[in-house]
């Protein structure tokens, strides 16, 4: 790790007088395995590498990656950032950031059992996920997917204004996608498992959630349009926190692109809800020691029992406010920083998912959603997406439904929180799960 | 790009481990695009990645390893990663003798290398001044500049030889208006395989205007009805739904293991006699468009449903090999660092014969939807979602009051056979980035005016 902060510093003392320079290195190790009828389908291992160049003069930005690190080639990404800054517009508010004395939160991401795994250890996981898969039920009929993944990271920072800092992380999963049939009738399911090192992977886990969870959607029919109460499953509830992280960015705060702009201190959500940021826990598979621009990752709260708290920075952002960095620049190599949030999570409540379904009397259970990126418009706060699950009845799972669409506003939704399930977990994505019922929600159907 | 004979001594090594057939893919590709917010540019980026993916496959397994290193002992090393899953060794050594293709790149008139910086630059200055002009509630314009030349490479242990150059442009516009019932947004993009030259034929500031106006208009927008309705899609506004209703499920990968509801169900009744449903790659300047796909084969037109009969499913190497079939031309991939797998090109359903105003009069309530966002399906059920993002209602005949953004829902072939009117107005719509199993890959869609008799709307209104 040091040869890339070696890389990224060498980047960086090319810089001329009156030159902010940032340079991203980057270097990751991955796999991807996956299994078809008891065969290896593929089998695919790379080393990529890049870089991301920031300059910033005379208050005029610009930006130029590559994917190599060969020294001849960050040059010429310094110069194509170079020159492309002075195509940009004048902004007092542009600038590397700086080191701001806030500790990096003390994780440890990395396991050595990942690294020393060997390829046929890989290998293996993805068959025995298969197999697993096809023996869970007799109306398993196909497995689309079932594949092993893992990737190892490094990155450095550096930048004129002093900040060196390096970060290392290793993830890997399962996934599986069963095919059960029964009755002339398809459902295809998901599940996955996501650790570390490949002993932290619950198998067993993925494909009973692969399956159960496709198979109990078997015979579903499109239900009746009513407004009623829905009980978002965890992964459906993370999806939505998602969405609400976005819009509370401090970055489209100012660019007047949020629900939220001016309201700090006032009540935006139920008193249920109590949104934090969080990439310094060590369970968040979004945390991190350092954000995108090398200041440390820290806590950030939100919301507070439905009160609004604040609002998420990166350098630039915060300048323009008038307030500090909160840690929260997400980037690639390939791209400048932005505010992002990559381990949000509510303040979990103390029910149970089976105990929430049971206080609900009558509703539906979402268990999932599609066109989450063509039906919520983020500005306007409008959301409609495809859902399929199970009505609940008297407490209770009754029949499936599909083929059916939910939709609110995300403004009233927030305000329509009745409560928050205690099952938090962190979700590979990057935000936690948890159960969340939302009361008065449009169910459109026949 | 790289030296043919160097091509051969790595496609040898690939199959030294016993695999049937190996391929190198090199891909140069660079980017420019240059981004305004906020009343201004906020900054130029370009971008370049270069480098190679190899492939080899024995029996039904496939090694893929891609590298960055270029050189003889990089491209060697990912040669050897790539072939380590044919474990059954007694390749020997192979010699393979390449014969290259003739070229076949579509003709660029002004590369975009050749545009300064500065006048790609200004295009956005002028796009948001014009965004701005229509009225204080415009608060908010952004804009992107983007353009990309790609160049690939395609080799493989059957002989193939075969590269391309690959230039788009693509240029839009989202504006949000504020008033007394909130923000909304309005959008314009397009985009075209085409250099510098895009901008002859594409006005930036009325892309600016159109934007604006979507918004603005949106700002009396009703909430859309929770109900099952009648739904007319403007010609070139709705594609998207062919694409997700069932262009995804006629790819041979998603068929074969019975991951769709259109398996085994070649040669039947699959739409209304009024749908034929082409796929084309050859398309001159769409963004689906290509000169060879990403296995080195020449684009080709694929005749999919005809009449409401389902002739084809799309292929790539992997899938036509196992059928003992040509392929199709639709292997794709996002770039060098990933494996090829089915995908769609420019997708759309062709003329009918009907007169679009009629086909609106003649629906006494529905959903006019002018522009459709993205879309998701599940191709094991065929439920599919797509996002509108300009729709309108239709009262007694007439295109009324515009409509909040819902996403509409429906299931892939019941919604094929509900087609009843299809116009005679056929346009391409604007440029898509297609996704599945996390690779991006750019599509075009098209289709002229059309109703679908019922469709749920995903509104809140009763």
């Amino acid at each position: 790790m040091t040869e890339l902060l070696d890389l990224a510093a060498a980047v960086v003392a090319w810089a001329a007088p009156r030159e902010e320079v940032e340079a991203y290195v980057s270097r990751s190790r991955t796999t991807n395995i996956r299994a078809y009828e008891g065969e290896v389908e593929s089998l695919s291992s790379a080393e990529p590498v890049g870089a991301g160049v920031r300059v910033v003069v005379d208050g005029r930005q610009g930006f130029a990656w590559c994917g190599s690190l060969e020294a001849s080639v960050l040059k010429e990404t310094l110069e194509e950032a170079r020159d492309n800054a002075g195509f940009g517009e004048r902004d007092e508010f542009f600038g590397v950031a700086r080191p701001d004395g806030v500790e990096p939160p003390d994780l440890d991401l990395v396991r050595e059992e990942l690294l020393a795994t060997p390829t046929s250890a890989k290998v293996d996981l993805a068959l025995e996920l298969e197999r697993a898969a096809r023996g869970r039920d007799p109306r398993v009929t196909g497995v689309r997917v079932a594949s092993y993944s893992d990737s190892y990271g490094e990155a450095a920072i550096a930048t004129t204004t002093g900040i060196a800092v390096t970060s290392a992380a290793g993830v890997c999963y399962v996934s599986v996608s069963p095919l059960v049939e029964d009755g002339g009738d398809t459902q295809i399911g998901s599940g996955v498992s996501a650790g570390r090192a490949p002993s932290e992977l619950d198998l067993a886990e993925a494909v009973a959630d692969g399956v159960d969870r496709a198979a109990r959607l078997l015979g579903a029919t499109k239900p009746a349009s009513q407004r009623l109460t829905v009980v978002l499953d965890p992964e459906v509830a993370a999806d939505f926190l998602s969405i609400i992280g976005g819009t509370l960015s401090g970055e489209a705060v100012l660019k007047g692109r949020s629900l939220f702009a001016n309201r700090e201190g006032e009540q935006v959500a139920a008193p249920a809800v109590t949104l934090v940021s969080d990439p310094t826990d060590p369970g968040a598979f979004g945390a991190g020691r350092y954000d995108g621009e090398g200041l440390a990752r820290r806590r950030v709260p939100l919301v507070e029992g439905g009160l609004l708290q604040g609002f998420l920075y990166d350098t630039y952002a915060g300048r323009r406010a008038g307030r500090a960095s909160t840690g929260s620049a997400s980037r690639s190599y390939a791209m400048t920083p932005g505010v992002g949030a990559p381990a949000l999570t509510l303040a979990p409540g103390t029910r149970t998912q089976a105990e929430l379904i049971a206080g609900t009397g009558d509703g539906v259970y979402v268990q999932e959603v599609s066109g989450l990126h063509s039906g919520v418009n983020p500005v306007s706060g409008d959301f409609s997406v495809g859902a399929t699950g199970l009505m609940i009845r008297d407490g209770a799972f009754a029949e499936p439904f599909r083929e059916a669409t939910i939709a609110s506003t995300l403004q009233r939704m927030l305000l329509d929180v009745v409560a928050v399930g205690g099952d938090h977990r962190w979700l590979p994505a990057g935000p936690a799960g948890l159960t969340l019922v939302i009361r008065d929600v449009a169910l459109s159907g026949s | 790009m790289l030296d043919q004979s160097l091509v051969e001594r790595v496609l040898g090594a690939a199959l030294r481990t016993g695999g049937e057939f190996a391929e190198v893919f090199a891909e140069d590709a660079r980017n420019t695009s240059a981004r305004l917010d906020d009343g201004r540019v906020e900054e130029v980026t370009s971008g370049r990645s270069r480098g190679v993916g190899i492939r080899v496959v024995a029996g039904d397994t496939t090694g893929f390893a891609h590298t960055a290193d270029l050189s003889e002992r990089g491209l060697l090393g990912a040669a050897e990663a790539a072939s380590a899953v044919a474990r059954r060794g007694g390749g020997g050594l192979r010699t393979v003798g390449l014969s290259r293709a003739p070229e076949r790149a579509a003709a660029v008139d002004v590369l975009p290398e050749r545009v300064g910086k500065a006048t790609k630059v200004e295009l956005l200055s002028r796009a948001d001044a014009a965004a701005r002009s229509e009225g204080g509630a415009i608060r908010q314009v952004s804009a992107t500049y983007a353009d990309s030349r790609r160049r690939i490479l395609v080799a493989n242990s059957d002989g193939l030889l075969a590269t391309d150059d690959q230039v788009k442009t693509r240029f839009a516009v989202l504006a949000v208006a504020s008033g007394d019932t909130g923000m909304q947004t309005g959008r314009e993009s397009q985009g075209y395989a085409m250099g510098f030259e895009f901008f002859d034929l594409f006005d930036v500031e009325e892309a600016g205007r159109a934007a604006s106006r979507r918004a603005v208009t949106k700002l009396a927008a009703r909430p859309a009805p929770s109900a099952t309705l009648p739904v007319v899609l403007k010609s070139g506004g709705g594609g998207v739904l062919f694409h997700e209703a069932c262009g995804h499920g006629l790819e041979a990968d998603l068929v074969s293991k019975r991951a769709s509801v259109f398996a085994g169900r070649r040669g039947e009744q699959v739409a209304s006699p009024l749908v034929t449903l082409v796929d084309d790659g050859t398309m001159a300047r769409e963004w689906g468009t290509f000169a060879i796909d990403d296995e080195g084969n020449p684009a080709g037109r694929n005749v999919l449903i005809e009449q409401g009969i389902l002739t084809d499913y799309l292929y790539d190497f992997l899938r036509a090999r196992k059928e003992g079939r040509p392929v199709s031309t639709n292997g794709r991939r996002q770039s060098y660092r990933h494996l090829p797998m089915v995908r769609m090109t420019n997708t759309f359903v062709v003329n009918g014969a009907e007169d679009p105003d009629e086909i609106v009069r003649q629906t006494a309530k529905g959903v006019y939807v002018a522009q459709l966002g993205g879309g998701q399906v599940n191709t094991a059920t065929g439920d599919f979602v797509f996002g509108m993002t300009e729709a309108y209602l239709i009262e007694d005949g007439r295109i009324t009051d515009p409509l909040r953004d819902a996403n509409l829902i429906g299931n892939g072939p019941d919604v094929l056979g509900l087609i009843d009117a299809v116009g005679n107005d056929f346009a391409m719509g604007s440029p898509g980035t297609c996704g599945k199993d996390g690779q991006g890959v750019p599509v075009g869609d098209g289709q002229p005016t059309l109703r679908v008799r019922a469709l749920t709307v995903g509104g809140t209104a009763a």
